[in-house]
């Protein structure tokens, strides 16, 4: 029905036309706000509904890029307007389009000061994800991938915390050092390979054209998309980010710009870069298992809620990066599955977080306890978000952590095991955290004064429920849509290793089999 | 039938949970012991069928796929074999009676319908479980009812020991599971697959199979269940992961009952006996598993001798005969721990119910040096705790007798040095088991009255409602190992288990059979153990009660050891628990602030800070900073496609 239109761009540059008619309301102050929210959660619902089609025109078996749209740009350059979608990005688009509308929501009332601006970033903000996630060229994939900063930084920087400038100060620091290495890797590919077009560069072959130099671009690129990961030890912008902006920006910022890191090094370091990938495999190994057990410590360590959520996605997205390089079914399909199930569960324990924060004013979490007894509604919600981020089977933090697990023993059994240490850990600091918040004598009578949730709070806490518990029991739903994108992701890596004579024909190895080899002694004999 | 066998308690934990407010306390206790009673019946019916039907009656009724991710492929289904019948049996009665009682039980407290909605819950986890046909869905029971326990021991929330008692329940747990999941992981590495039928068909032939783990060649199998192994002690408090069971005692006693001797905590002699056929080809791993289960029996008896806590004596000693069931596993004899898992069920839920039924009558109070002299007042709960304590202790012919002569008859005939140590170690605790089994009853029930007055005016007999359930269970208690001896370890054992659990027969058949041909007196000793515990204990709390203090103050340093419980709890929390407090801080301050932030962002910040005073003297805004990057950007790229 839809298939014709040009419908990744309408999905793009919808929330902008909003963000303009936002920019348009005029008159008293109360008047203006009101309005800005009600044309800011209509076209959220809209960008969210109208992406929808691009699920349904969608066809989940096949692998390629669809629903493309190309527009000359700059044909003197071969650069050019080109969209499309794969059974990866695709989720991250209908992410950042169901997320949105919820931000609003969450928004509504405790966003008082200039809400038109905060509306239009928010806006602008949508518009640059689903643009970054939808790019087909570099070009245009690295404008949307810097864009998305601007609204962020503005998210922060205007309604953030007392210690914004320092949150934004860090930011900057990280992110100017990957975005120049970035742009450094992207025009020498560009020189090399004489076009900006990502399907060219996907088989385009670095490592044969450019054989001293393709492991500098994957080092280019993994600094620029480990910052966003973020992965140890580039990591320490995100905890500040998250306790100065305000739930919405750290909404978004777990839920969706993290998975530009991620989705990033999918794209660029594994598809284009497939040998030096090889080459660094035990390294990213070694920095994911490292992520993974220093941050759910330090997470341990922390009184203020936030920042302990925050390393938990440090140690989240450990299981991200380990999943990925494993190179296998399980391993990889895990990954992709983790970011998913992360992106639910983060954007709402942020929300959660929220709830509190706005009915108290503090993010540390020794000044509530008891919240179970005046709060039922609440205590449920947060527990079905903290058993999804320890990983209880049944909701959707399993089936991420155990795939990304499963992927990891068969490459490496000791990465396997640390990455299971975070079974443990990540319990202690949620259960910790749980405990403080909703356990202990209802006897501050300032918690005591706090309400449950409202019916608005409600009414976005029930979907992020209900996606949770469908991830955990049928993955299928979401899984099968992206598998055969995976499928060939790993057919052809293997391919170009193969190719390059970095793997055995035939007989499978420990990076890239399905199953380890289990040598039968008997067999043998 | 199945699935409504299964998923009723679901849907009453469903309903009494979100709709308990609307449909009240009494329709929550209405809804949730309807939709378990019924479980029960058509458990009791399923296990007819199928252990009387022979291998024919066993099916799987496939519900639909849960995770597909290339080879690894597992499915949500319900598998209905013996060994599963029987735990359908066990866990759906012993839940029921535990329902209905905590009608009673709970009948002052104002959360009922959250309580009647957990228990539920903890029902359908553990049905889940048994029911399993591959190691994943066990392992979301297995995780299922670790949550249900860590919301039922904190289910008094307000208390801060219940608040830690419950994460501790739930961390160590996770310990185990850590174990659980890798097993889970090398048994997809060695057979391609965690369903149960495809892995059993392999066993056979990777008897000999090597794999690489941690950059060692190790026996494939052995590796595995020792994994698989770790996930079983946490769950059933084997030595070492044993901690969180006396604490997890904070909650209502109908949950001790329920989860912390009946059901949940067999979970871990259930999945060994289900990878009975994995297992047997794994004979290193199975003399773990003899001396781990052995050593647990003998020591947590040592305690339970020292305990003041009524409930934390029955606690050690289900710890003690968790233990037997794990040295019957690990000799082979896993119909024999299986027998015991199903008497030791009712047995010492009678034990819990009618320690609650004391407790109820005594104003809550727990401690045994308060108690004394009630026995006339409560006289129906006396005989059910003198029942529920003869099939302890192994009387004849209670059930306790059958199933654990049994379990260290099989021990004898193994002949094996650690089968020998076990039984050894499983003679002396039986000795003990009698004994702390009657110091528990003469503290609690005769001697002079040693509660004040207030209480002691108070104590009364339960009301109908609680102790019915207590007189099924201790019918339980009387005839199921008489009447289940021959299906189980008897002569229609083959029959009965028709392939649900794999025995590799030696050269004198199973170790089944050996054990029915062990010398005369092997039989017998554990009975003679059983009443010279008795009888000591008459002696020591009865006829001279003065022999205990002397007794203690002779052995003071070997009393405190045993009295602070070998103190693992400190060696734990000095070992593990502080450690990674301190580490998690050391790591935040001087990892993530000192070093990284030191010489990465604040150290540039301090180079550039100097750098933008100097060139940007109008701007001071950091969105300038970063609007600086992009046009940087911008003219950079621009620059070049000109100059190019």
């Amino acid at each position: 029905m839809m298939a014709d239109w040009p419908i990744l761009t309408l999905t793009t540059f919808l929330p902008l036309v909003g963000a303009f008619f936002i920019l348009l309301i005029r008159g008293e102050p109360d008047m203006v706000a009101r309005n800005a929210r009600s044309v800011a959660l209509w076209t959220s619902l809209i960008t969210f509904v109208i992406s929808l089609f691009i699920l349904a025109n969608f066809d989940p078996s096949n692998p390629g890029f669809q629903l493309v749209e190309e527009y000359k740009w700059i044909p003197a350059f071969n650069i050019a307007y080109i969209k499309g979608i794969d059974g990866i990005s695709i989720w991250f688009v209908l992410a950042s389009t169901f997320l949105t509308p919820i931000c609003v929501m969450a928004s509504w009332q405790s966003i008082e000061t200039r809400v038109k601006e905060f509306m239009i970033a928010l806006l602008v903000l949508e518009t640059m994800m689903v643009g970054m996630f939808t790019a087909l060229d570099f070009v245009l994939f690295y404008l949307f991938f810097e864009g998305v900063l601007l609204p962020m930084f503005l998210l922060i920087g205007v309604w953030g915390g007392p210690q914004r400038v320092y949150a934004a100060y860090k930011f900057f620091l990280y992110t100017f050092i990957g975005s120049v290495l970035m742009l450094l890797a992207i025009l020498t590919m560009y020189l090399t390979a004489g076009t900006m077009d990502m399907r060219v560069m996907l088989d385009y072959g670095f490592a044969q054209a450019l054989p001293s130099l393709h492991k500098w671009l994957w080092v280019a690129f993994f600094i620029a998309f480990a910052v966003k990961t973020p992965i140890w030890p580039m990591h320490t912008w995100l905890p500040f980010a998250h306790v100065e902006a305000p739930t919405a920006g750290s909404v978004m910022l777990a839920g969706v710009m993290l998975k530009m890191g991620g989705y990033g090094l999918i794209r660029a370091n594994v598809q284009m870069l497939p040998e030096a990938t090889f080459w660094a495999t035990e390294f990213v190994f070694v920095l994911s298992v490292v992520a993974i057990i220093y941050t759910s410590l330090v997470a341990l360590a922390q009184t203020d809620m936030k920042k302990m959520i925050a390393y938990s996605s440090v140690a989240h997205m450990g299981y991200v990066t380990m999943g990925i390089f494993t190179m296998n079914q399980q391993g990889f399909d895990g990954a992709v599955y983790q970011m998913l199930s992360h992106t639910i569960v983060s954007a709402a324990l942020f929300l959660c977080i929220g709830v509190a924060y706005n009915r108290l004013h503090t993010r540390d979490m020794n000044a509530y306890g008891g919240l179970a007894k005046n709060m039922p509604r609440y205590a449920f919600v947060f527990m079905v978000f903290m058993l999804a981020s320890v990983g209880l089977p049944g909701t959707s933090g399993f089936v991420g952590e155990f795939l990304s697990m499963l992927g990891a023993f068969q490459a490496n059994t000791w990465v396997a095991l640390f990455a299971a240490t975070g079974l443990v850990l990540g319990a202690a600091y949620m259960l910790l955290l749980y405990r403080k918040l909703f356990f202990g004598k209802l006897d501050k009578p300032e918690v005591k004064a706090m309400r449950d949730l409202s019916w608005q709070e409600v009414s976005y806490f029930a979907p992020l429920v209900a996606i949770v518990m469908i991830m955990g029991v049928y993955p299928a739903s979401f899984k099968d849509v992206y598998s055969p994108t995976v499928e060939k992701i790993i057919s052809d890596h293997q391919a170009s290793l193969k190719a390059a004579g970095l793997l055995d024909d035939g007989t499978p190895t420990q990076t890239a089999s399905d199953t380890a080899p289990v040598k039968s002694v008997a067999s043998e004999n | 039938m199945e699935i409504a066998a299964i998923f009723l308690p679901l849907l009453g934990a469903f309903i009494a949970g979100f709709f308990g407010r609307q449909i009240g306390d009494r329709g929550a206790q209405i809804v949730t012991c309807a939709g378990v009673l019924v479980a029960a019946v058509l458990s009791c019916i399923l296990f007819a069928q199928i252990g009387f039907g022979g291998p024919e009656a066993a099916r799987t009724v496939e519900l639909f796929t849960w995770i597909d991710s290339g080879s690894f492929e597992v499915s949500w289904a319900l598998r209905m074999d013996t060994l599963t019948a029987v735990m359908l049996v066990v866990v759906n009665v012993v839940s029921a009676m535990v329902h209905v009682y905590s009608v009673g039980y709970m009948s002052h407290d104002p959360g009922k319908a959250r309580f009647m909605a957990y228990l539920s819950l903890f029902t359908f986890m553990m049905l889940m479980l048994v029911t399993a046909d591959n190691l994943l869905q066990m392992f979301f029971g297995w995780e299922g009812v670790g949550l249900a326990s860590y919301l039922l021991i904190n289910f008094w929330y307000e208390k801060t020991s219940a608040n830690n008692a419950s994460m501790k329940a739930f961390l160590v747990n996770r310990v185990g599971d850590f174990g659980f999941a890798l097993g889970i992981m090398a048994v997809f590495v060695i057979f391609g697959t965690v369903q149960f039928d495809e892995i059993f068909a392999q066993a056979a032939s990777k008897a000999d199979a090597s794999f690489n783990f941690l950059g060692f060649q190790v026996h494939a199998l052995t590796c595995a269940c020792l994994l698989l192994f770790i996930g079983a002690m946490g769950k059933s408090a084997q030595l070492g992961l044993h901690t969180w069971l006396p604490d997890a005692m904070e909650g209502p006693t109908p949950v001790s009952a329920l989860i912390h001797a009946a059901t949940m905590v067999t979970a871990g002699v259930f999945m060994l006996s289900r990878m009975s056929p994995v297992f047997e080809y794994a004979p290193d791993a199975l003399a773990v598993v003899t001396v781990v289960g052995g050593l647990t029996a003998f020591l947590a008896a040592t305690i339970g001798m020292t305990q003041f806590d009524i409930k934390r004596v029955i606690a050690f000693s289900t710890m003690s005969q968790l233990g037997y069931m794990f040295f019957a596993i690990g000799v082979g004899a896993y119909p024999a721990a299986i027998f015991h898992l199903m008497t030791h069920a009712f047995f010492k839920a009678l034990l819990f119910l009618g320690a609650g039924s004391v407790i109820h009558a005594m104003s809550d109070e727990q401690d045994m040096r308060n108690m004394g002299g009630i026995w006339r007042m409560i006289p129906f709960t006396y005989a059910m705790m003198w029942i529920g304590n003869l099939a302890l202790a192994g009387i004849i012919p209670f059930a306790g007798y059958y199933s654990k002569d049994m379990i260290l008859e099989v021990a004898y005939a193994d002949h094996s040095w650690y089968g020998t140590l076990a039984f050894w170690l499983g003679m002396a605790a039986a000795l003990m088991t009698a004994f702390y089994s009657w110091r528990l009853l003469l503290l609690t029930f005769h001697g002079q009255p040693r509660a004040n007055e207030k209480v002691m005016a108070h104590v009364h007999e339960s009301p109908l409602v609680m102790t019915a359930p207590l007189a099924v269970l201790a019918v339980g208690a009387v005839f199921s190992g008489l009447v289940a001896y021959e299906w189980f370890v008897g002569h229609d054992m083959a029959h009965f288990w028709s392939g649900s659990i794999t025995m590799l027969a030696g050269e004198h058949g199973t170790i089944i059979d050996a054990a029915h041909h062990v010398p005369g007196w092997v039989p017998l000793a554990p009975l003679a153990m059983g009443i010279l515990g008795i009888a000591l204990a008459y002696v020591f709390y009865m006829f001279k009660p003065d022999l205990p203090g002397k007794f203690v103050n002779s052995f003071r340093l070997l009393h405190g050891i045993v009295f602070r419980k070998y103190y693992f709890d400190e060696l734990y929390d000095a070992l593990f628990v502080r450690p990674s407090m301190k580490l998690g801080y050391g790591l935040w301050k001087g990892g993530d602030q000192a070093v990284i932030d030191g010489f990465g962002p604040d150290g540039a910040a301090s180079v550039t800070r100097g750098l933008s005073a100097v060139t940007s003297r109008l701007q001071t805004g950091y969105v300038y900073h970063y609007a600086f990057v992009m046009v940087i950007g911008v003219v950079a790229l621009v620059g070049w496609f000109y100059l190019r």
